[in-house]
C-alpha cells in the first residue's frame, strides 16, 4: 500500500496545483538555461557560419565582432595568394533599422561575395544570391517571407532565401545581401554630414572597406603560422577560429552570459526553498496523521517514504510539466531558446537532489513527532 | 503462555513518571500499581492534568517510566532490554488503540484504514483486505468498507477505528474517550461492542473516560488523582442498565 500516492489521489486537485505553480518556475528555469545556451549558440553561429579557418582584420582591434574593423578590400587578394589558403572573400557586418509593413525591424546585416566564403550556412528555403544586386536572404526571425520586398537605404531588396537560427549576439536577426549592396548601404547610412557632403558633390574622403578577409585553409595549412605571416603586414591583425570564437565568448558575450548564469543560479536557489518550503508545510499538515501511524506501529522507513515519494513525484511532475511548457512555447521568446538534453537531464538531477534535500526538513520534522500527540491531552 | 479469563495482561508495580526537575518538576505517576486480567473493561477516571493520558502513554509504550515495572501480556518492557522498534512491534502486535476523534488516515478508504495495520504487521494485501472485511462486517459497517473517513457517521468512523485497533488480534485495548463524540445512545452500543470483543478476544480494555452514562459498562474504575491511583467503588461497575 503506498501511502504517498494515495495521499496524493486524495488531495489530487490541490497537488495539481502545486505541481503547476512548481511547473512554471521549472519552466522559467528552463526558459533561463535555453537563453543562456541561445546566446552562446548565436554569438558562435554568427562566427561559424563562414565555414573559415582564419579571420584578418584591422591591426590593434579585436574584430569585427569585439571591435569595428576596416580593412582595404584588396587585402583579400593578398591572402588569397597567401600559400595554403584555398580561399578567401571579404565580409562586412552592420546593424540597422529598417521599416518594413508597419513595424521597425532591427537586422544585422552582412554582406558577402558571392562564389566566396561569408555567405549563408544552409538555405531553409528559397535560394541563394543570384544577382549582384538587391536580392536578400534573411533569417526567419525577421519576419519576413520569401518574395517579400523592403527598403534598405535607398534601395529595395527581395528576399530570395530564408535561413534559420542566424542571429548576432544581441539577438539581432541576420540577412546576407552582396558585398556590393552592404557597401552602398554602409555609405548611404554614414553619418549626416558625410551624406550632405556627398550630395554636395564633394568627394568621399574615405574608400569603401570591408570589416574582415575571412579564409579557408589547405588540410594540410597550419592556420596560426599563416596567421604569423599576416601579422608581419603591420596594418592587419590575423586570428584563427578558435582565437576568434574564444574572444567572441570572452568579451562579447561574457557578460550578458555571467547575468544569465547569475540570475539562473538565483532561480534555481528560490526553487530549491519553494520545494522545501511545499514539502515542509505539506508535511506540517500532517503530523497528526503521522503521530496515528507512529503510535499504531508503523517504522520509520513506512514514514519517511510517505514524505520523500511525494517530494519525488512533486519533484518529476514539476520538471515534467516545465519541460513540456518551454517546449511548447520556446519558439514565441523573442530570442533563441536552445535546450539541450544535457541541460534538461542536469536540471532534472539538480531537482532530484533538491527534493531529497528538501524532504530531510520534512523527514526531521515527522521523526520528531511525539506518536503520544495522536492521544488526547 | 496459557491464555484465558483471569490471566494478568497489564501488570504495573511501583510506576511513576515525572516531568522536569527541582522546582519545575511535575510527578504525573506516583508509585502507581495497576493490573488488568484478560476480558475485563477497566475505566480510568480524573480530571484533566490528573495523569490519565500518562498512564495510557506509558501502558502504550509511548513513553517511559521514571520507576516502577511494566508487564505486558507476560512480558517486562522498559527493562533496558527494549528499543524503540521493539516497542513500536509490541505496539503493533499486542496493542490495540482507540482515539476519541477516530484518527482514521483521510487519504485511505475504511477498508484500507484497517488494513494497513495488517500491512504493516507482514500480511499480504489480499490476506490484510479479506481480514479487514471481516472485520469491517461484524462490527456492522461492511458496506461502508470503500467510503473514505469523510463521508462516514460518527459511529461508522468509530467502529472502523474500532476495527483497526482489533485488527492484529491485540490482547491490550487503550481506548482515549472512546464515545466522546457519540450520543447516549451509540455510545451505550459501542461499549456493549468492547466488553462483547475483549470477552472474546481474551483482551482488556482499558479506557479514560468522563463519559458517566457509560461507567455502568466497566468492571472496574479507577479515579487518578495528583498521580495516584484509587480504585471507586462508589459508583456501580460492570451492571449495565
Amino acid at each position: 500500500m503506498n501511502l504517498a500516492l494515495r495521499d496524493v489521489q486524495h488531495n489530487l486537485f490541490r497537488f495539481v496545483l502545486t505541481c503547476l505553480g512548481l511547473s512554471l518556475l521549472m519552466a522559467v528555469v528552463l526558459a533561463m538555461i535555453g537563453i543562456y545556451n541561445g546566446l552562446v549558440a548565436d554569438a558562435l553561429n554568427i562566427v561559424r557560419a563562414p565555414q573559415v579557418d582564419l579571420w584578418v582584420v584591422e591591426s590593434g582591434t579585436k574584430g569585427p565582432f569585439a571591435e569595428a574593423s576596416k580593412v582595404p578590400p584588396e587585402t583579400r587578394d593578398a591572402v588569397a595568394r597567401l600559400f595554403g589558403v584555398a580561399e578567401a572573400g571579404s565580409i562586412t557586418y552592420q546593424t540597422i533599422e529598417a521599416d518594413h509593413a508597419g513595424s521597425t525591424l532591427r537586422l544585422y546585416v552582412i554582406g558577402y561575395e558571392r562564389g566566396r566564403p561569408g555567405g549563408p550556412l544552409q538555405i531553409a528555403e528559397g535560394r541563394n544570391l543570384q544577382q549582384s544586386h538587391f536580392e536578400m536572404v534573411a533569417d526567419a526571425k525577421t519576419g519576413l517571407a520569401l518574395g517579400d520586398k523592403m527598403r534598405l537605404g535607398r534601395n529595395r531588396f527581395t528576399v530570395v532565401g530564408m535561413v534559420r537560427d542566424t542571429m548576432n549576439s544581441g539577438g539581432d536577426p541576420a540577412v546576407f545581401i552582396t558585398l556590393a549592396d552592404a557597401q552602398v548601404l554602409q555609405s548611404q547610412l554614414a553619418p549626416a554630414a558625410a551624406r550632405v557632403q556627398a550630395a554636395r558633390g564633394a568627394s568621399m574622403s574615405e574608400q569603401a572597406t570591408v570589416a574582415a578577409v575571412i579564409a579557408r585553409l589547405e588540410p594540410t595549412a597550419d592556420a596560426a603560422a599563416l596567421g604569423r605571416t599576416v601579422r608581419q603586414w603591420k596594418h592587419l591583425q590575423a586570428m584563427t577560429q578558435a582565437e576568434q570564437e574564444n574572444l567572441l565568448i570572452r568579451s562579447v558575450v561574457d557578460k550578458a552570459r555571467r547575468q544569465i548564469g547569475l540570475f539562473l543560479g538565483i532561480l534555481l536557489s528560490v526553487s530549491a526553498v519553494v520545494i522545501a518550503l511545499i514539502i515542509y508545510t505539506m508535511t506540517m499538515e500532517k503530523l497528526k496523521q503521522i503521530a496515528t501511524l507512529k503510535l499504531i506501529g508503523a517504522p520509520d522507513r513506512t514514514i519517511v517514504g510517505l514524505i520523500v515519494q511525494q517530494s519525488l513525484v512533486l519533484g518529476l511532475a514539476g520538471w515534467g510539466f516545465g519541460l513540456v511548457l518551454i517546449l511548447a512555447i520556446k519558439d514565441n521568446f523573442p530570442r533563441r531558446v536552445v535546450l539541450e538534453p544535457l541541460n534538461v537531464a542536469v536540471l532534472g538531477a539538480i531537482i532530484f537532489g533538491v527534493c531529497i534535500a528538501a524532504s530531510g526538513l520534512g523527514v526531521r520534522a515527522a521523526l520528531k513527532v511525539d506518536p503520544a500527540t495522536a492521544l488526547g491531552g | 503462555m496459557a491464555q484465558g479469563k483471569g490471566e494478568v495482561i497489564v501488570d504495573l508495580k511501583g510506576v511513576s513518571k515525572h516531568y522536569g526537575e527541582g522546582e519545575t518538576r511535575v510527578d504525573a505517576l506516583r508509585a502507581l500499581d495497576l493490573s488488568v486480567q484478560a476480558g475485563e473493561v477497566v475505566a480510568l477516571l480524573g480530571p484533566s492534568g490528573s495523569g490519565k493520558t500518562t498512564l495510557l502513554n506509558v501502558i502504550g509504550c509511548i513513553i517511559d517510566p521514571s520507576a516502577g515495572q511494566v508487564a505486558l501480556d507476560g512480558e517486562m518492557v522498559f527493562d533496558g532490554r527494549w528499543l524503540r522498534r521493539d516497542l513500536r512491534r509490541l505496539r503493533l502486535d499486542k496493542i490495540g488503540f482507540i482515539f476519541q476523534a477516530h484518527n482514521l488516515l483521510p487519504f485511505l478508504t475504511a477498508l484500507d484504514n484497517v488494513a494497513l495495520v495488517l500491512h504493516l504487521a507482514g500480511r499480504s494485501r489480499a490476506d490484510a483486505q479479506a481480514r479487514a472485511q471481516e472485520l469491517l462486517d461484524y462490527l456492522e459497517v461492511g458496506h461502508r468498507a470503500r467510503a473514505m473517513p469523510a463521508l462516514l457517521s460518527g459511529g461508522e468512523a468509530q467502529r472502523v477505528a474500532i476495527a483497526r485497533a482489533l485488527a492484529n488480534s491485540p490482547r491490550i485495548i487503550l481506548a482515549d474517550e472512546p464515545t466522546a463524540a457519540l450520543d447516549s445512545k451509540r455510545a451505550g452500543i459501542v461499549m456493549d461492542l468492547l466488553r462483547k470483543l475483549a470477552s472474546e478476544q481474551d483482551a482488556c480494555i482499558i479506557a479514560v473516560t468522563h463519559d458517566e452514562k457509560i461507567f455502568d459498562r466497566f468492571d472496574k474504575l479507577f479515579h487518578l488523582r495528583d498521580g495516584r491511583l484509587e480504585q471507586d467503588d462508589t459508583i456501580q461497575a460492570g451492571d449495565p442498565q
